[in-house]
């Protein structure tokens, strides 16, 4: 029977490909593990292993082509049957027989990616705050090249962690660096989160700038009691003396389909703890313009970044001396009727939330926090005097989340401006499902904000 | 027990009980690339001697413990494929009703006791389950298996003195598939003798060809007989490789193919027990045959069962979160 052979899904995030390069052509006999395909992604280049017995039909996309959506049929195989009575179905058999239980669930999917990437689009296209001269360029990018010009600037800046260097990042952060600045300022650790971090720690102490990356700062949990104990107190606990300038910085947050273990936001963790600046950017330019600084400062930074938007551009000028200040927050929307205050990938529902408010005549004021340790109260203040109603928003889990720590100053500090309580809009308090229904109902929605937003002033 | 791993039965039902690992991994790979199966998922294929061959020796009661690799493990342990894959889709009738995923599944009836996704965490947990098994004077053993790039966590060795000083009944099974994500063992360790890692702490600990699913009985049986005995506990360092990508997405820049295709000609763990059965036993392809339909069967069947199992009801994203 004839098999489609389809382009795969090889990462959590991956939505389409290229089709580097054909390993087999029609005519030809293939084994379960027999390389068919190279699939290259923006992230990586994969084999594509065959799962079927049989011969090689036809080709259909042919080598070279790009951004080809994933499930699209690339080949056809004829595929022997072990006997008559064989009961395997073949896998495009396998969607066909299950495809009315399954649509809904690929058709979320996809408008769930969909509705990511409009989002950011729309972000660009509507900000006022987007500079003129449009080059684009994706956070991903933006991180590589504030590390590179810094570590160009200042030979004692170098950077360590798990598959940095060799591999070029797990996430392709530190692509290229290996290359440009060699083995000794690009290390790749052993997994040792714990002693790399104490060892950057005290690399730190000596002047040295250390760019600690964690592959996710899930696995900095390992590494936490060096951060807290040894990074953050030791300038204080030595009167002034030594001076720790370290950034920690990874993927945070919730990627996709990565459950539990891997899916949490650490900001308000870290923004308890005296000694350290904690920074979440949104853009690709704060991302570059931040983590200059983080680098810069002399202080230890825990620098947290989102893996969903690593792949997204944002038109920005480059410029060798755009150094965002750490601290300061920004508004990207101006409106009248309430404050949103979000950070992070928080920032891209906020602002979708914005442009659909403002077809129901709301005007919401957008703020993008950047920095959560210290916060630009005066920034947030300053909106909650003007439009007297305030929401915040992100990811993390509720409790003693970052939002209820600025619902609480605002109440000693604009009290009386208030005409309403503040409402933060989080992430469910619930350890992150695996199950795809489960995991988009655990994470915070635009319709969620847009509801706390009515709730507010009354709508 | 050498005279057992002789026998054409035994041998057979090892064959048997890899490829059924093995084809299950293949149609989870499928699955994959079809979207049925998100986040990250990693493949055991090359590895099956080792889980097969361990469990062929344990006693009733004895436990399981692992990383995020860990779909040979549950199989291995008598777990339900249709359920496995079930929970690799996310749906109601998986293991862990969907919420846990390809790394985080259990199985408290079967002893399984997951399924880690930080690396090196399962190796203090398996010692503090083989610190109840001594406790309770029950008499098991916590077989707790990781790789050989967690080998280098701190916490590997902190457990490994505690089992040592208190003669814990826990075997550290290092599986030594040569490679932690693009890391080769010779960059990340500065001595890659994985089984002499326990001789500070004196723990005995011995290298396997952890492609030899015989050799790998053979050499657990003896590493249970030592801890079962009050010793404490042993190490196995289990040779083996990963044939596919460290999860789905996988430069696959850090080693050659060249390299991958000589491992799978020459010391392939299937292969090598089916050419055995066939010089020694006279086993004849029908034979072969027969079993590869029966295993691709329950391999279909359980993929089946997942595609078409429902989503877990949206209710359940609070519940589990504690206990009564
Ligand atoms: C504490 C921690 N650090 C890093 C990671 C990311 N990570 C997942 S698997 C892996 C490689 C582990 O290699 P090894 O222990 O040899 O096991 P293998 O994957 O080869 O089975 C890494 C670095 C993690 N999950 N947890
Ligand atoms: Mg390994």
């Amino acid at each position: 029977m004839k098999v489609n052979i389809l382009m795969p899904s090889l990462s959590p995030t991956m939505e389409e490909g290229s089709l580097a390069k054909w390993y087999v052509k029609p005519g030809d006999r293939v084994q379960p593990g027999d390389i068919l395909a190279d699939i290259e992604t923006d992230k990586a280049l994969m084999e594509y292993e065959s799962v079927e017995e049989g011969v090689v039909l036809e080709l259909s996309i042919a080598e070279g082509s790009e951004n080809v959506k994933i499930n699209t049929p690339i080949a056809v195989i004829e595929v022997e049957s072990i006997s008559q009575n064989d009961s395997e179905i073949p896998p495009n058999d396998l969607i066909k027989d299950t495809q009315d239980d399954t649509k809904t669930a690929y058709e979320d999917q996809d408008i769930n990616n969909n509705e990511k990437k409009q989002l950011i689009s729309n972000e660009i296209t509507h900000s006022e705050l987007t500079e003129v001269n449009t080059n684009n360029i994706t956070v991903r990018e933006a991180l590589n090249h504030a590390m590179a010009e810094e570590m160009r600037r200042d030979e004692n800046v170098f950077i360590m962690g798990e598959e940095v260097g060799e591999y070029q990042g797990a996430y392709k952060v530190s692509q290229g660096l290996l290359e440009e600045f060699g083995p000794s300022r690009v290390i790749d650790t052993p997994i040792t989160e714990h002693g790399f971090t104490g060892l950057g720690v005290g690399a730190a102490f000596t002047g040295l700038r250390p760019i600690v990356e964690f592959m996710t700062f899930n696995f900095a949990l390992q590494a936490i009691d060096q951060i807290i104990n040894s990074a953050a107190k030791t300038h204080y606990m030595s009167g002034g003396q030594i001076t720790c300038p370290i950034v920690f910085r990874g993927p945070n947050g919730a990627a996709a389909r990565v459950a539990a273990q891997h899916s949490q936001d650490f900001s308000s963790l870290y923004a308890s703890i005296p000694g350290l600046k904690v920074i979440q950017p949104f853009s690709a330019a704060d991302a570059k313009g931040l983590l200059k600084s983080a680098i810069r400062d002399n202080n230890p930074v825990i620098f947290l970044e989102n893996e969903i938007l690593y792949g997204k551009s944002f038109s920005a000028e480059e410029n060798e001396e755009d150094l965002e200040p750490i601290g300061k927050a920004k508004i990207l929307k101006t409106g009248s009727d309430v404050t949103i205050v979000s950070y992070g990938i928080g920032v891209m529902h906020a602002l979708e939330a914005e442009l659909k408010l403002n077809d129901m005549g709301i005007k919401a004021e957008v703020i993008d926090l950047r920095t959560i340790r210290p916060i630009d109260f005066d920034m947030i203040i300053g909106s909650v005097k003007k439009t007297n109603r305030c929401i915040t928003v992100e990811e993390s889990f509720p409790v003693c989340s970052v939002g209820s720590y600025i619902a609480s100053q605002i109440m000693v500090k604009a009290f009386d401006h208030l005409d309403a309580p503040v409402i933060s809009c989080t992430g469910k308090d619930v350890p992150m499902p695996y199950a795809e229904n489960l995991e988009k109902a655990a994470l915070i929605t635009t319709d969620e904000i847009i509801s706390s937003v009515k709730e507010v002033i009354y709508f | 027990m050498k005279k057992i791993l002789e026998e054409e039965k035994t041998l057979i039902s090892l064959y048997k009980k890899m490829l059924l690992i093995r084809r299950f991994e293949e149609k989870a790979g499928q699955l994959y690339g079809m979207g049925q199966i998100g986040g990250f998922c990693h493949l055991y294929i090359g590895q099956e001697a080792i889980v097969v061959g361990i469990d062929s020796i344990t006693k009733n009661g004895d436990q399981t413990i692992t990383s995020y690799r860990d779909h040979g493990h549950m199989l291995a342990c008598g777990m339900d494929p249709k359920k496995v894959m079930a929970e690799l889709t996310g749906k109601a009738t998986g293991y862990s009703k969907g919420k846990g995923g390809s790394m985080h599944m259990f199985s408290k009836s079967k002893h399984f006791y997951g399924g880690h996704g930080i690396v090196a965490a399962q190796v203090p947990l398996g010692t503090g389950i083989a610190f109840a098994n001594k406790y309770k004077k029950n008499g098991n053993i916590c077989f707790t298996y990781f790789g050989e790039g967690a080998a280098n966590q701190g916490q590997v060795y902190e457990a490994f003195n505690m089992a040592s000083l208190w003669k814990l009944p826990v075997v550290f099974v290092i599986e030594n598939n040569q490679y932690a994500m693009g890391t080769s063992i010779e960059r990340s360790s500065s001595t890659d003798a994985m089984h002499a890692r326990g001789i500070a702490f004196n723990i005995p600990g011995k290298e396997v060809n952890g492609m030899d699913v015989r050799e790998v009985a053979k050499e657990s049986l003896k590493a249970s007989a030592h801890c079962r005995s009050g010793k404490g506990p042993y190490i196995l360092e289990m040779k083996t490789y990963r044939y596919r990508g460290h999860s789905m997405s996988d430069p696959a820049k850090y080693r050659t193919r060249e390299e991958v295709q000589k491992i799978k000609e020459e010391k392939d763990p299937i292969d090598n027990l089916r050419d055995l059965l066939i010089k020694n036993h006279n086993i004849i392809e029908k034979k072969f045959k027969d079993i590869d339909k029966e295993v691709k069967m329950s391999v279909t069947e359980a993929a089946n069962f997942a595609v078409e199992s429902p989503e877990p009801d949206i209710s359940e994203l609070w519940t589990d979160v504690y206990t009564n």
